[in-house]
């Protein structure tokens, strides 16, 4: 029964950092590709 | 220093001058005091005792009740304190005629404090007469009374001073308050009950968290006044 | 009619990787693995805990990393308020976002590890009510932040909320401590339990592999918001520019 609850833990966080990560990736190419290459980054590299 | 003091003295006058003529004290935020009394006896059977205890269930809880009472009510008034500025451009007027922001701020900090006080003492005395609640230290209440109303106050007037002049600052500024002040609502809570009934050892430990919420409050809406008031 | 290719400046990639993110990802997969390998699998179940224990391995971490993300968000703010950095007012604001998820995980783990131990998910204690708290305060920094105002006040006010904020993260750390000063009775403390060889690698795997991965998601996040930033520049930009051709084509004598 106690494997029950490890699982449940570690699957809502799986489900959440995932949905963050992916939707922040994403999110990130969308506005590159709409502005200049020259606008994109803070700093170089 | 000298100039900063009268400035926030001529700001709280000026300020207790309107809330006199507007009657909004009087007339509406005390009679919201006496409708929560009145809603937390309908609530909590006032005829209920706590089991083997000498008191009713409803004077035990009271002084939870008394201050969630004040912490709505300090919405309101803090509310009111920028409301009644930002609406006609006034606070820039202040600004550009060289009034430092953090005298604006600590000035708007008392009135909201007189206006909590009277409150406090209102709702008081009916939590009293209504509820059965005995006073056992009135001096210890009274710290705790004034200590948690400049903490409250303070941190009420800085916050609301973070939503001024943005519309939606109605709903916003309880999302604020509410969770900054809960500590202060428990610490308020505990202190209480050890002044009226003698209630639990570790009253004067929450009094003196009191007193420092009240300082750290009290000093962070002047210090951060600036940021906060001059907009560009 | 040619059209004059101009070569870029330097090579910008469509999306918000680099090479310190790859080296960074890297890292992430190599401590995630090795974490997850040691607190799932290599170490044993807990005596008291049995094997609810390694809820820990991912429940600490996180809170810890939280106060971190809360830390740069103060440190920015800090910034903001000297001197008007719009780098530290992005970095407080992504760091604040990335806490306040954390600390939703914090909560929740939490709750999924209380109900076999305390047999409910949740319990009135201190640590829990302040980390509530916590998060409802953040939750309120991440509102003001998208308030619709000029974005110089709007840096500023949240600036002094971010300060503000910043007391619930020791009086969440130290609320045990404080309330057990304040109340002689005693909580379940997690130090009581007995840790063996194991249980202690996996919380330090935890804590590397957490702390790999806030960073990985700090740079990425860093540039989605600086990317939001230019956007809302250009944004302003254009319209000067638009404005400023509709005024000269008005003007008496203008250009067509």
């Amino acid at each position: 029964m106690f494997w029950g609850y490890v699982i449940a833990g570690y699957g809502i966080a799986a489900v959440v950092l995932g949905t963050y990560v992916v939707s922040t990736l994403r999110r990130g190419r969308t506005l590159s590709r709409q502005l200049d290459p020259e606008q994109r980054r803070f700093l170089d590299d | 220093m000298n100039r900063l003091v009268a400035d926030a003295w001529r700001i709280a006058r000026k300020d207790l001058a309107i809330e006199r003529s507007s009657r909004v004290v009087g007339s509406q935020i005390l009679p919201f005091g006496i409708v929560m009394l009145l809603l937390f006896a309908f609530g909590v059977d006032p005829e209920l005792q706590v089991r083997g205890g000498e008191r009713s269930i409803l004077a035990e809880i009271a002084p939870g009740l008394f201050w969630i009472t004040v912490l709505l009510a300090l919405l309101l008034v803090s509310g009111r304190s920028f409301a009644v500025e930002s609406d006609d451009g006034s606070l820039d007027a202040l600004l550009v005629s060289g009034v430092h922001p953090g005298s604006i701020l600590a000035g708007k900090t008392l009135v909201v404090a007189i206006q909590l006080a009277l409150l406090e003492v209102v709702v008081g005395a009916g939590s009293m007469l209504l509820f059965g609640v005995r006073v056992d230290d009135p001096l210890h209440l009274l710290v705790v009374m004034l200590s948690t109303t400049v903490a409250l106050a303070g941190a009420g007037t800085l916050l609301l001073a973070v939503v001024a002049g943005y519309s939606g600052r109605d709903t916003l500024g309880p999302l604020l308050v509410l969770p900054s002040m809960a500590p202060v609502l428990i610490g308020a809570t505990a202190a209480s009950g050890a002044a009226l009934y003698g209630t639990g050892s570790d009253g004067a430990a929450w009094t003196w968290a009191l007193v420092a919420f009240a300082l750290l409050y009290g000093a962070a809406g002047i210090v951060s006044a600036g940021a906060l008031l001059e907009d560009v | 009619m040619t059209t004059v290719e101009m070569p870029p400046a330097r090579s910008v990639p469509e999306h918000t990787g680099s090479r310190l993110t790859r080296a960074l990802g890297g890292a992430v997969l190599v401590t995630w693995t090795l974490w997850l390998l040691w607190g799932l699998v290599l170490s044993p179940a807990d005596v008291v805990q049995h094997e609810s224990v390694r809820l820990f391995y991912l429940h600490v971490p996180m809170a810890i990393m939280s106060s971190v993300t809360f830390s740069i968000t103060l440190i920015g703010s800090i910034m903001v308020l000297r001197n008007g950095s719009v780098f530290w007012d992005l970095m407080a604001g992504v760091a604040a976002e990335i806490g306040v998820m954390f600390l939703g995980l914090v909560i929740a783990t939490g709750a999924v590890w209380g109900k076999p131990t305390w047999g409910t998910y949740w319990e009135w204690d201190p640590r829990l009510t302040t980390a509530a708290l916590m998060f409802l305060v953040y939750l309120g920094y991440l509102v003001i932040r998208r308030l619709d105002m000029d974005p110089v006040v709007r840096a500023r006010r949240a600036a002094v909320f971010g300060i503000v904020a910043f007391i619930n993260v020791p009086l969440t750390r130290f609320s045990v401590q404080i309330w057990n000063s304040l109340h002689q009775e005693t909580t379940i403390s997690l130090t009581d339990t007995q840790m063996d060889g194991a249980q202690l690698t996996s919380y330090a795997l935890g804590m590397l592999a957490m702390a790999t991965f806030l960073a990985w998601l700090l740079v990425h996040r860093f540039r989605v918001a600086w990317l939001e930033h230019a956007m809302d520049e250009s944004g302003l930009e254009k319209l000067i520019r638009d404005r400023r051709a509709e005024g000269a084509a008005n003007e008496p004598g203008g250009v067509r």
